[in-house]
């Protein structure tokens, strides 16, 4: 296929904003100066974030990956390696689809 | 507050990048599908590795990708990548009182590859009084080079391989979001925060579905809980 130049002008749209999206909160913070409670509220964003992705995201899913997630929280909560915890969460998923 | 230097040594990249790998495993069949999906839309490979290379953001590639036409949707694919990256502005704020340390130049580029694992792990580190940012800089270097071999690896077998969307290879990339839970949960007072923010971005996620205002939505709304929570308890 040749190339198309509108592809390349979307990329570079996707790439700038993007950029500005993982620059400009960082941009803005170092401009304002952010009250204790607003720090105290950031403190919380670390895990809110991680929830807020996982849960529709496992609910989008298919049933088998209920059984893969709670593999994978299990292994890391006892083992703490995160190798371990993905290979056994997708090995479970693997089980429970042939199961299901 | 953070009153010590932050520091930049060997030791913490090399730390970082060993402890990248396994995420670089766990990514790569979700890199995997992004070159598959990338050649099914009628993409050059130097598409593919532009893209890859500069935008480096699978999911918001995923959605502008199912939507995608020739000649390109330059607006949708740009409006696309903000309503998904969004939460990379909420991220770099929190590693602040690294990213001081370095200088400018450096500190920018650092934010141009952030991906949420390398963030999360960072986050942790420094939560337990780690002040070294040459670890969030060894992480994320292996996960842009495992993302572009992944990527490219799934563009160029598109035409002979076939996966079902629902392999269980793909649960990979959501195991390592939900790995990742584990180091950041800090205790009792986590749970009703996560519950909100979780809460909050399942009923987002059914009103506005292929964006991702539901992370941006849930994610505020747990910190909101948790802050009316700690001015309960202060």
């Amino acid at each position: 296929m040749p190339e198309d130049i509108s592809t390349l002008w979307a990329i570079g749209a996707m790439t700038a904003v993007t950029l500005a999206c993982r620059c400009g909160g960082y941009f803005l913070f170092s401009r304002i100066k952010p009250t204790p409670r607003l720090r105290m509220a950031l403190g919380h964003l670390p895990g809110c974030i991680f929830a807020a992705y996982v849960i529709p995201a496992l609910l989008a899913g298919p049933a088998q990956n209920f059984a893969g997630a709670v593999t994978t929280l299990a292994a890391m909560a006892a083992f703490r390696n995160l190798g371990l915890s993905i290979a056994a969460g997708v090995a479970a998923t693997w089980i429970a689809s042939l199961a299901i | 507050m953070m009153t010590t230097e932050i520091v930049f040594t060997g030791a913490a990249l090399r730390r970082g990048i060993w402890r990248a790998l396994p995420l670089v495993a766990g990514l790569s069949p979700f890199g995997f599908v992004t070159g598959l999906i990338t050649e099914r839309h009628g993409l050059t490979l130097l598409d593919c590795l532009l893209m890859n290379g500069l935008v480096y953001a699978g999911a918001s590639q995923l959605v502008a990708l199912s939507n995608w036409t020739h000649p390109a949707p330059i607006l949708a694919a740009a409006f696309a990548a903000l309503v998904v990256n969004m939460r990379f502005a909420l991220m770099g704020p929190v590693l602040a009182p690294w990213l001081d340390g370095l200088r400018p130049s450096h500190r920018y580029a650092a934010l141009g590859i952030l991906v949420d694992h390398a963030w999360a792990l960072s986050v942790t580190d420094m939560r337990k009084g780690g002040r070294d940012v040459a670890l969030f800089v060894g992480l994320s270097l292996p996960l842009w080079f495992g993302w572009m071999a992944s990527t490219t690896t799934g563009f160029l077998c598109a035409s002979f391989l076939n996966l079902p969307p629902h392999h269980p290879l793909f649960f990979g990339a959501l195991a390592a979001f939900i790995a990742l839970l584990v180091p950041l949960w800090r205790g009792k007072s986590d749970f009703l925060p996560w519950v909100v923010a979780g809460g909050v971005a399942m009923l987002l996620a059914q009103i506005l579905p292929h964006t991702s205002w539901y992370i941006i939505g849930g994610a505020l709304s747990g910190c909101l809980a948790g802050a009316a929570q700690d001015g309960r308890n202060a």
